[in-house]
């Protein structure tokens, strides 16, 4: 398995310094060059978990193992897409994807390679701009291209879309399907929106909340470009959304609890 | 109206009654010489070269001064920013010094260094050091973690995070740093020149009221006020209006 994730358990500490859980048993296997979207209500520690695999969180307890390799810190070989572009203000879109390749290569390599991936997101006359003169889906666009470039094996997406308008973001869901079937990148895709993982991804795993863990694994076998199954895919939202009203009737009976006792 | 247009009927008013109250001598020319005089002043002041003498040294003093308060006050920013320790300790002195005007050093510089040049570059170096450090400080505990989280995600780490990364991220804080200790400087050096040696644009205006020449006296305060007003509208601004916008911090 490229991707091996053994049970994981991840706890915070709240104010009053008791242990929260945040994810309790988390085990996950993920083959090479498949699509998985993580999907669950805002809470769930979806995004810990992505966190946990980039090497940016440390678990509390269980390991992860990528490409055979345990992780300890994040690395070259995991691209990290995050909600916000985070792409660097003071360089211009050129500098921020050669951002990961100053050390291994030459100016001229590292600028190739960037255009080759600027070029797939479709920014290649926008080389010159800086970030506050692009739009929000270009931005993100631009950080899918510095994600690539570095040429990891998994590219870890938390969220990517969540902040864009509808439309941009149906067109970058179809140029994300395109570069993961031109590049097989082993994707792993954090999402809290059941269409968009039905749409894109492989296999969809389904978490619930307090504390978080995997509720469903549930393979996709549509066949792509998914528009023409309209109906398919409706029946597995449906299915998933079983699962999930459960999990936010939770979330929000405690919210509502919560705030009878405030 | 435009802006312009106003300020200019608001100087020339100004002046006008200034140089009608003269001439009718509602004042004496020794409590306030007439604009006329104060010009007169100045182009002698720039004719025998004494002026331009006084601005060659004040600019090589606040140079001196200037960078040696941007380098050291960078470098303490930076040390308190990461440790804790630091922070706790040589912060707490260094807020409490801020709240001290340079100047007050001056008679302990003296005794140190002697009635000269360093004494007054002492003292300019501290009216810098402490404004720069602040925001130095803060500008790197105050750089977005996505950044880093992102350099890191891109291999990023220690040195390099930080001359790539957070140091750029900084910048902005950097900038206004840099404006506030210009000023504070510029305060800094009239003070030491005028309780110290010349040549120097200080010194000339307490050697001018010595002499009980008024009229050169407002003439420097006018030099003074010009460069100020040019260094901070022209270069600061426009240099922390740019940051700002590439950084994103301003639409």
């Amino acid at each position: 398995m490229f991707i091996e994730i053994t049970d994981i358990q991840k706890q915070y500490l709240d104010k009053d310094n008791n242990p929260l859980n945040v994810l309790t048993d988390i085990n996950l296997k993920v083959e090479k060059g498949e699509f998985v979207s993580i999907l669950g209500p805002s809470g769930c520690g979806k995004s810990t978990l992505l966190s946990i695999v980039a090497g940016l969180t440390k678990a509390t307890s269980g390991e992860i193992v990528v490409n055979n390799q345990k992780i300890t810190k994040p690395g070259k070989d995991r691209g990290m897409v995050f909600q916000q572009a985070a792409l660097f203000p003071w360089l211009n879109v050129m500098e921020n994807v050669t951002f990961p390749l100053k050390k291994e290569m030459s100016k001229k390599q590292a600028e190739d390679q960037a255009k080759k991936y600027l070029q797939m997101v479709q920014l290649s006359n926008y080389l010159h701009h800086y970030p506050h003169e692009l739009s929000g889906g270009m931005q993100q666009r631009v950080a899918i291209a510095r994600a690539l470039a570095m040429n990891p094996d998994t590219l870890l997406m938390d969220e990517p879309f969540g902040a864009l308008d509808e439309q941009t973001r149906t067109r970058l869901h179809g140029q994300l399907e395109t570069i993961w079937t031109e590049t097989k990148k082993t994707i792993l895709f954090v999402t809290h929106s059941i269409s968009e993982s039905i749409k894109l991804s492989d296999r969809i795993i389904v978490m619930g909340t307090k504390p978080g863990t995997i509720l469903q694994d549930i393979q996709v076998d549509l066949p792509r470009p998914r528009e023409q199954y309209k109906k398919e895919m409706l029946e597995i939202e449906e299915h998933i959304m079983g699962y999930l009203k459960k999990e936010i009737d939770k979330v929000v009976s405690e919210e509502l609890a919560n705030a009878s006792n405030t | 109206m435009h802006p312009t247009l106003k300020r200019i009927i608001f100087f020339t008013s100004i002046i006008a009654f200034w140089e009608i109250g003269s001439r009718l001598e509602l004042w004496l020319p020794i409590i306030l010489p007439s604009p006329t005089m104060v010009l007169d002043a100045l182009v002698t002041g720039f004719e025998d070269k004494t002026l331009i003498y006084d601005l060659v040294a004040s600019f090589k003093r606040l140079g001196v001064g200037l960078a040696l308060s941007l380098l050291i006050g960078s470098a303490l920013g930076v040390l308190l920013a990461k440790s804790k320790t630091a922070d706790e300790t040589i912060g707490t002195v260094i807020l409490a010094l801020q709240a001290v005007p340079s100047i007050v050093w001056l008679p302990l510089a003296i005794m140190w260094f002697g009635m000269n040049e360093t004494s007054v570059i002492f003292v300019v170096v501290l009216g810098g050091t402490f404004v720069m450090t602040l925001n130095m400080r803060s500008g790197i505990k105050n750089v977005h973690p996505l950044y880093i989280k992102a350099a890191q995600t891109m291999g990023s780490r220690g040195w390099d995070l930080f001359v790539r990364v957070i140091f750029p991220a900084s910048i902005p804080h950097v900038v206004t740093g840099a404006r506030l200790a210009w000023a504070f400087c510029w305060r800094a050096l009239m003070a030491g020149e005028l309780l110290s040696t010349g040549p120097g644009l200080g010194y000339t205006l307490r050697f001018a009221s010595d002499f009980g020449n008024m009229a050169l006296v407002i003439g420097v305060m006018i030099i003074i006020g010009i460069i100020g007003y040019i260094v901070d509208q022209l270069i600061f601004q426009r240099v922390e209006k740019t940051v700002l916008k590439r950084w994103g911090l301003e639409s």
